[in-house]
């Protein structure tokens, strides 16, 4: 059952099991710091990517507008994380919960409209965002609402929780976060909710006639995932600790979110880790080993375009195979 | 029992229902037509698909219309599909299995006897735990018939359920509809155009034609009512 869930027959408990004791304890001892810099940001991004992924894959609802409750989480987490004292976990959830209201929110047309429109209007509402994160900035260690430092001496890092203050206690931290959210989401995958989704997806009218309310159960869907693109946010700026901008969370960067996961595939929450091994592993080895700095800034998008046109044209052939296409 | 009182349904300038007023008697009942006779539009205003613009539709004394849509299937309206809509990646168990736990009362151990009892009753045990995209269009039509009669329905309206289904599991689904009132309760609406199959299961059929309501009665008097083979029958000879 939760091996059909996860979306991969060979799943068992004792792979994933396997993986994550990989993780929290021989990875550290393989890879330099550098290295699980970026392992801890494909575990951050995988959240992020898991998100889009269980939208489209499991609901049939395309968001482009992901980045918007990823920004938001981290904003709120970050701007928390300077002014109180509360635990860095419980700071994660409020976030998550801040970014799952926007979500919601960003999820009301999508009743409206579906396919490219919805598309377009969840793109819009995450520029719609960006522009907002854009005005406010990150804090920084600063008064006031915003947080932000008025000198550069007066800057300081996004505080980490105390238990994980060092890159690879973070990267331990972060691996266990990701584990408890990719379960969060297989938990309403493999019940009720995962068992409407599935329904809404497959045919609207169907799901009528079943007794199963389409308008709660498509904003419980976006609500699920900004939770889960939120608080990958507060982690992602924990992470970084310095410079955190808006490009990250940018209009650019909703497009390459959107292509990885199709790259990665949609049906499968292994294929959110493959997209956020693309985006934040493959990338970085080719940008340091293979194509050079300015190479990729200027082709990035291009070559995952390509990459993303090459799975559609894939899926659209087994789509038709299996008779799931006119 | 199933008034419907002066219906009509406008598609752009069609009237695809044009002031049906009839009762379903409790039981098993035959909806026949040419199509395009506006037989699945009656459906659809049943379930909440298509607003009508004029009439009311009173069951147990309930004006369905005032209800929105998928609360019709919680209060027991259930239907099947022309195509089939089945889950296709959740398991037989599972397909069923969502129709109840949306649609009807009960606990997790009542729902699982719930599930596995129509699974039976409709012949699908042996595959109860497949995932329906590796069965038969044979499969996925008793799928949808055991999603529309699972818990406490009060009316099943069933869309071409034996459309291109071989004889013999036509005989078998006859068996399975005829039964389905005395084991639910419910009415059942009957809409094919397997005349056999309507008179095999059905004692009482309402004739449409170009969305008016043609003939009403027993089955076998309205399949030899003249209006009725001009309309429908008439057709078929042609």
């Amino acid at each position: 059952m939760i091996g059909r869930v996860l979306g991969h027959k060979t799943f068992q408990p004792t792979i994933v099991a396997g993986l994550m004791v990989f993780a929290l304890f021989a990875m550290p001892s393989i890879f330099d710091a550098t290295w699980i810099f970026n392992f801890t940001q494909m575990a951050i991004y995988s959240m992020v990517a898991a998100s889009v992924g269980m939208l489209y894959g499991r609901v049939g609802l395309v968001s482009l507008g992901q980045v918007a409750p990823y920004g938001i989480g981290a904003w709120v987490t970050i701007r928390l994380a300077f002014a109180t004292d509360i635990p860095y976990p419980l700071l994660l959830i409020i976030g998550g919960g801040v970014a799952a209201v926007i979500g919601v929110l960003i999820g009301l047309p999508a009743l409206r409209v579906s396919g490219l429109y919805l598309a377009l209007v969840t793109l819009l509402l995450a520029v719609g965002v960006e522009v907002i994160l854009f005005r406010l900035k990150f804090a920084n260690g600063g008064p006031g609402f915003n947080g932000l430092a008025l000198t550069m001496s007066d800057r300081a890092p996004v505080p980490r929780p105390t238990f994980a203050e060092g890159d690879v206690a973070f990267f331990r931290f972060v691996v266990i976060v990701a584990f408890i959210i990719f379960m969060l989401a297989v938990a309403f995958l493999a019940t009720k909710p995962g068992r409407a989704w599935a329904s809404v997806r497959q045919s609207e009218p169907s799901a009528l006639a079943s007794g199963i309310s389409i308008t709660r159960y498509k904003l419980l869907a976006f609500g699920l995932a900004a939770f889960m693109a939120g608080v990958a946010g507060g982690l992602f700026g924990a992470h970084v600790q310095w410079s955190i901008g808006v490009d990250q969370f940018n209009r650019q960067a909703a497009l390459f979110l959107i292509a990885v996961v199709l790259m990665g595939g949609i049906h499968s929450l292994w294929g959110a880790l493959l997209a956020a091994f693309f985006a934040k592993i493959l990338l970085d080895f080719l940008t340091q080993n293979v194509i050079g700095h300015q190479f990729w800034n200027d082709f990035a998008l291009t070559i995952f375009g390509i990459g993303l046109m090459i799975n559609l044209i894939q899926t659209t052939k087994a789509m038709e195979k299996k008779g799931l296409l006119e | 029992m199933i008034e419907i009182t002066d219906l009509s349904v406008q598609f752009g300038g069609v009237r695809s229902l044009d002031e049906v007023t009839l009762t379903f008697p409790d039981g098993n009942c035959g909806l026949i037509g040419p199509n395009g006779a506006g037989k699945t539009t009656l459906f659809n205003v049943l379930s909440g698909f298509v607003t009508p613009v004029t009439g009311r539709v009173v069951i147990d004394d309930v004006d369905l219309l005032d209800m929105a849509d998928y609360r019709r299937a919680r209060w027991g309206v259930r239907r099947t599909f022309q195509t089939v809509q089945t889950i296709e990646s959740l398991t037989v168990y599972e397909n069923v299995r969502t129709v109840h736990e949306h649609a009807a009362e009960g606990s997790r151990s009542e729902r699982q006897d719930a599930v596995d009892d129509v699974l039976a009753f409709v012949g699908l045990s042996d595959v109860r735990d497949s995932v329906v995209r590796a069965l038969s269009q044979r499969d996925r039509r008793f799928i949808e018939v055991a999603r529309a009669i699972v818990g406490a329905p009060r009316v099943v309206l069933l869309d071409e359920p034996a459309a291109g289904l071989p004889e013999e599991e036509t005989d078998h689904l006859a068996q399975i509809i005829r039964s389905v009132p005395e084991r639910t309760g419910a009415t059942v609406i009957l809409v094919d155009h397997d005349m056999s199959l309507v008179q095999a299961c059905c004692d009482w059929t309402a004739v449409l034609d170009f969305g008016r309501l043609v003939a009403a009665g027993p089955t076998a008097e309205v399949l030899h009512d003249e209006r009725v083979l001009a309309a429908y029958v008439g057709e078929e000879g042609a």
